[in-house]
């Protein structure tokens, strides 16, 4: 038996999902639709927050969602009575969304035909944060209920959030949540992250939230516009 | 658990690395792994284990680097290791929200063996 000798590599374990994710943006870029990921546990609202924001843009922007589940398609049927074309990624055993996923549910939809294009991820604060969409805003959400310290057990995926929303704020007296404590805890995670508080009960807060909608398509048109 | 998948995709591509070198199985496995990357070190050996029965990675020992975050602090215009992912500069108290390194998830290099043992 001879003995073993070393091959260097050093890549990244995902650099395929890297790829895949780069190539996903470009296709995002030159389509010019404006891609938007939502991440959180399980029951912190990503369903309701996107199934209004869903209804509140669908008169004026051409919109649609994918939704990724571990088994049943609920979301996406909850989702579907917005009138906006949504399509479920079933994962299976598999706790994330990754490109690929992704790449597949689009190959037959006319992306050009889009202005804005939600992901809904599986609801898992741990696992997405390995895997890039291909995302122009991938957003965390943190619900007044779940406790202001989530952002310091789970800092990865924190840390990689371009926005934040506390949802359910309309149950924030009764779960006696604490906004110095959870602004203090994301921000000793990734210090200036941008957080918005919203009710999809009572509507607090969504206006701030289709505003930064807004901006991030604004903000895609300018970067992919030619020069 | 995203172990499994993460070690599904280091045996592809470390099958692919060896192949290409004209390996026949791995001894080791050598690993970086940022304490932000968020793969847990116990887990992943635990999944390697399992995923790579019947590969060329079969039995292969996985080395793993764990690497603390990295920032970089404007205010003493140095880079500092955090000890925990709590982002403000261990020296001068600033927020640091610029992070140098700490997210890697990386597979470094590979023992290989040019032949497989008889008793395989």
């Amino acid at each position: 038996m001879t003995s073993p000798r070393i091959v260097e590599v050093r890549q990244a374990i995902l650099s395929k999902n890297d790829l895949a994710a780069r190539e996903q943006r470009r296709v995002f870029a030159d389509a010019g639709v404006c891609v938007v990921s939502l991440v959180s546990s399980p029951g912190s609202g990503k369903t309701a927050l996107l199934s209004e924001t869903l209804r509140r843009l669908t008169p004026r922007h051409r919109v649609a969602a994918l939704v990724g589940d571990l088994a049943t398609d609920h979301d996406a049927v909850r989702l579907r009575e917005s009138g906006a074309p949504v399509r479920q990624i079933t994962t299976g055993t598999v706790c994330h969304l990754d490109a690929e996923m992704v790449r597949r549910a689009l190959v037959d939809w006319d992306l050009g035909a889009l202005e804005f294009l939600f992901i809904e991820n599986v609801g898992n604060l741990v696992c997405p944060a390995s895997y890039d969409l291909g995302e122009d805003l991938r957003v965390v959400l943190l619900s007044v209920t779940e406790g202001e310290d989530k952002p310091e057990k789970y800092p990865t995926i924190f840390a990689g959030a371009d926005l934040v929303v506390v949802t359910k704020l309309d149950l924030a007296e009764a779960a006696g949540y604490d906004d110095a404590l959870a602004r203090r805890a994301l921000e000793a995670v990734r210090p200036g992250l941008d957080v918005l508080r919203v009710s999809v009960r009572s509507g607090a807060g969504m206006t701030d939230w289709l505003d930064r909608l807004d901006a991030a398509r604004a903000r895609k048109r300018t970067a992919s516009s030619p020069v | 658990m995203h172990e499994l998948s993460i070690a599904m995709s280091l045996i592809e591509l470390a099958t692919e690395r060896t192949q290409q070198a004209g390996g026949a199985r791995v001894e080791a496995v050598y690993l970086r792994i940022g304490a932000l990357a968020g793969v847990e070190p116990d887990a992943l050996r635990f999944s390697f284990e399992v995923a790579a029965r019947d590969t060329l990675l079969d039995g292969a020992r996985l080395v793993i680097e764990e690497t603390p975050i990295v920032v970089y602090c404007a205010r003493c215009q140095a880079e500092r290791t955090l000890q925990t992912p709590r982002f403000e500069c261990p020296a001068c108290g600033a927020p640091t929200p610029t992070l140098v390194r700490g997210r890697e998830l990386e597979l470094t290099a590979l023992e290989v063996h040019d032949d497989v043992p008889a008793h395989r």
